[in-house]
């Protein structure tokens, strides 16, 4: 489908935004940049929640994608506001917020004083706190566009991220100190003593409204920044990995939280894969015993052959992890990942490591809720020998000096860790002997493939002694590991 | 073709004359379903509305609803069609009886005979294709089908038409509106959603839960109803096995309003919060933090 920009520009929008989405990973087939475009057919582009929804349904088939997808969409379609002009592209700069105020009611515009530039600080301070109490959706978003104007300091064409100026205008607002003010004036107008349980609600509601005022300053900086420099600029700036691509080592807060929400799905569909596989194994070799018996009821004539099902083995496994403070968050995610699909293996212990080492496996033991164990591991666990810098070498030795002796042929290891080990001595000697005693042995490595190696990283002299090292650096890469174990 | 809905906006008033209350995203992809005659496969947590809503459009389209509940195991002559076998038997014996010299001209009436639509039992699948009505087809969570049976849905859902060997092509006389559910245990096939809509339904937000309690929940008032949207939505942040669904959002409100409650305090919510969490684990959890309204376990804000 070929379609000339100059006649029709929102098609010529929507593909630029398709090849967007594809470039921040979402897989988006022929078919379905077909369906978008039959759908924005139907929808009033004026509407343009319905407008994205539309556009939603039509290609995002992925639940976990929908933030990229919303990120997308707002710097392609939200820019110019709900006066929808294709042709008229420009961002009015200067925009003011006496338009917003003339809109509202006239209490409202008594205490937003009238025009926005003659505002001072505490007036404008005064007027989020009132809109943060009243949950006022409007008033919010006008104050939102007011704060970046005033604190964000945007200059055209000065290449600083997004994340900078919205620090910077959060700093001023001081989103902290407003949402303990409105915890005082809750109290205060409470008829008496707040019950803990109505202070919890009553502090829920006021984060959530002080969440929606962060998403407004963020979206009022995109929306300037695509101003300044362009959609397929800002597109590109803006472009976040999916929940599955987030490299563990520099996850940031919220990738974090995404990350943490993203595995509980995650470790439930790879159980119920994992059992089907089990259920649903190819046939064995003839059962001749079995077959036998069964033709008894034929009058000897073997009628129905019975096979014998492969009943795999369980693995045992040992999992032995480095959780000092540059790869804590891959340990807590593969130690998560592999009890929560625990039932596959005959018998996990796990281990964890700086330059100490203690069994963790008790704090796994007849819980049922594993983050809840994961937690204690991290507050826990006795890991500290010397200086609480990695060392593995020590580490090793004393598994092998306590646990050695368990590690039978049964056994699979794997060793979770960047192999940094401070230029102590590695004693890879132990790994060679665990190999030896060991199923198998692997190493789980959280750092790009290109860094091993270097600086005091010595994964290859462990390398040599284990059944395979492997880059995992994201869920993804997770998920497919443990799905091969099993 | 006519359609039973002018707009987004008659979808959402539609759905909600027979007490579903659609957010935006949701009518505006039935909307668009009925328009572009594509189905809709519906996914999210469990006990969100999902099934509720295709029978909610059916209701509120005045279309039958045919309904066919996926299982592992589930084949073709579930979904699909069956020949009636013991039917052709007894045809075949009643031609028996009647014994006849000319057999071989005979033999290719009994065999066309045979395969006719006299001797086919219409599944789900079929009979919304052949039904004259209007008519809702809900495939209520696919997900739980192997993905080689998914293969069957395939030409339904993009053609509205089932190939049947023996008879031909039977090609549906009205494109039924179809939703598909998934709870979402593992990853449907590529093949699937690239012909289907895709719907994800959320836990309701804060004012969308108010007002389904209080369309749902005979007696309910609208301090309580208020009261109890709040809670559940602090309760869904925590992090738990099984967050409360929306139907155990409405299970509790109509028991706080059976046990006569009108403000909820932290001992009725202590006594009657077994009925919105199911696992002792979450049960626990949810009360430590909610007896203590210690400043730490307040969610840390990001914007700092």
């Amino acid at each position: 489908m070929k379609v000339e920009p100059a006649t029709s520009p929102l098609l010529a929008l929507l593909a630029g935004f398709i090849s967007e989405l594809r470039a921040a990973g979402l897989p988006v087939s022929l078919t379905e940049n077909l369906d978008a475009m039959e759908a924005i057919q139907h929808i009033p582009i004026e509407d343009r929640d319905a407008f994205k929804y539309a556009l939603a349904a039509t290609l995002v088939k992925n639940h976990a994608h929908w933030r990229a997808f919303e990120t997308v969409f707002e710097v392609y379609f939200s820019l110019r506001g709900p006066e929808y002009d294709l042709v008229d592209g420009e961002w009015p700069e200067g925009m003011d917020l006496s338009d917003f105020i003339d809109g509202l009611d006239g209490q409202q515009r008594r205490q937003g004083g009238g025009g926005g530039e003659a505002m001072s600080a505490e007036q404008l301070a005064e007027m989020l706190f009132q809109a943060l109490m009243r949950g006022d959706d409007a008033l919010m978003r006008a104050i939102a566009r007011q704060a970046v104007q005033r604190y964000a300091g945007m200059e055209p064409g000065r290449p600083v991220g997004g994340t900078y100026y919205l620090y910077r205008t959060l700093r001023n607002l001081d989103l902290d100190g407003v949402l303990e003010r409105l915890m005082d004036q809750a109290r205060q107008d409470a008829p008496e003593q707040l019950t803990p349980l109505e202070e919890r609600l009553e502090r829920d509601e006021f984060e959530a409204r002080v969440d929606q005022l962060r998403k407004e300053v963020e979206a009022e900086i995109r929306r300037r920044l695509v101003a300044d420099r362009g959609v397929e600029a800002m597109a590109k700036t803006l472009r976040k990995p999916l929940p599955e691509d987030v490299d563990f080592m520099h996850a940031s807060r919220e990738e974090m939280m995404a990350l943490r929400r993203a595995i509980y799905p995650l470790t439930r569909k790879l159980a119920v894969r994992l059992a089907r596989k089990r259920r649903h194994g190819r046939k064995g070799p003839l059962d001749f015993r079995s077959t036998m018996r069964h033709s008894l009821s034929y009058g000897g004539v073997p009628a129905e052959p019975k096979f014998r099902y492969p009943r795999p083995a369980k693995p045992e496994i040992m999992v032995v992890a480095d959780v000092s403070g540059s790869v804590a968050a891959f340990a807590r995610f593969t130690l998560h990942l592999v009890y929560a699909i625990s039932n596959q293996f005959s018998k996990v212990r796990s281990f964890v490591f700086i330059d100490g080492l203690d069994e963790v496996t008790s704090f796994f033991e007849g819980v049922d809720d594993i983050g809840e164990a994961v937690h204690r591991v991290n507050a826990e666990a006795d890991v500290v020998w010397v200086d609480g810098h990695s060392d593995y070498g020590h580490a090793f030795e004393v598994f092998w000096e306590r646990y050695g002796k368990d590690v039978g042929p049964k056994t699979t290891v794997m060793i979770l860790g960047d192999a940094r080990n401070n230029y102590h001595a590695s004693q890879a000697w132990i790994l060679k002997e665990v190999e030896h005693r060991a199923r198998k042995v692997f190493w789980l490595n959280p750092e790009p493939g290109a860094y091993w190696d270097t600086g005091d990283s010595i994964v290859s002299e462990y390398g040599v002694h284990c059944d395979g090292v492997f880059e995992v650096r994201n869920l993804r890469q997770l998920e497919g590991f443990v799905e091969n174990l099993v | 073709m006519s359609f039973s809905f002018a707009d987004v906006d008659s979808v959402r008033k539609g759905l909600s004359d027979v007490q579903y209350l659609a957010d935006e995203g949701i009518a505006g992809v039935v909307y668009l379903a009925e328009r572009l005659q594509k189905p809709v496969l519906v996914e999210g947590p469990a006990g969100t509305g999902k099934t509720q809503l295709a029978k909610s459009v059916a209701e509120a389209t005045g279309a039958r609803l045919i309904r066919l509940q996926c299982y592992e195991g589930l084949d073709e002559s579930k979904a699909l069609y069956e020949w009636n076998y013991k039917k052709q038997l007894l045809r075949i014996q009643a031609e028996r009886q009647g014994e006849n010299p000319e057999g071989d001209g005979m033999w290719q009436q009994i065999e066309d005979d045979l395969f006719s639509e006299e001797f086919l039992l219409t599944r789900p699948l079929l009979e919304a294709i052949r039904a004259a009505e209007p008519v809702v087809l809900l495939i209520d969570e696919v997900d739980r089908v192997e993905i080689e049976t998914e293969a069957l849905l395939l030409e339904i859902l993009s053609d509205y038409q089932v190939s049947i060997p023996e008879l031909g092509t039977v090609a549906a006389s009205q494109i039924p509106l179809v939703f598909l559910t998934s709870n979402n245990t593992r990853e449907l096939s590529e093949a699937l959603k690239r012909r289907c809509l895709f719907l994800h339904i959320d836990y309701p937000d804060l004012d969308r839960e108010k007002e389904i309690v209080l369309a749902k929940v005979p007696g309910v008032g609208e301090s309580l109803a208020d009261q109890v949207a709040r809670i559940v939505r602090s309760v869904r942040q925590i992090e738990l096995k099984k967050a409360p669904s929306v139907s155990e959002t409405l299970d509790w409100a109509r028991t706080l309003v059976l046990l006569g409650v009108e403000h909820i305090d932290a001992d009725t919510a202590a006594e009657t919060v077994n009925i919105l969490l199911k696992y002792r684990s979450d049960i626990e959890k949810a009360l430590k933090e909610f007896a203590s309204s210690d400043e730490d376990f307040a969610a840390p804000i990001p914007a700092s």
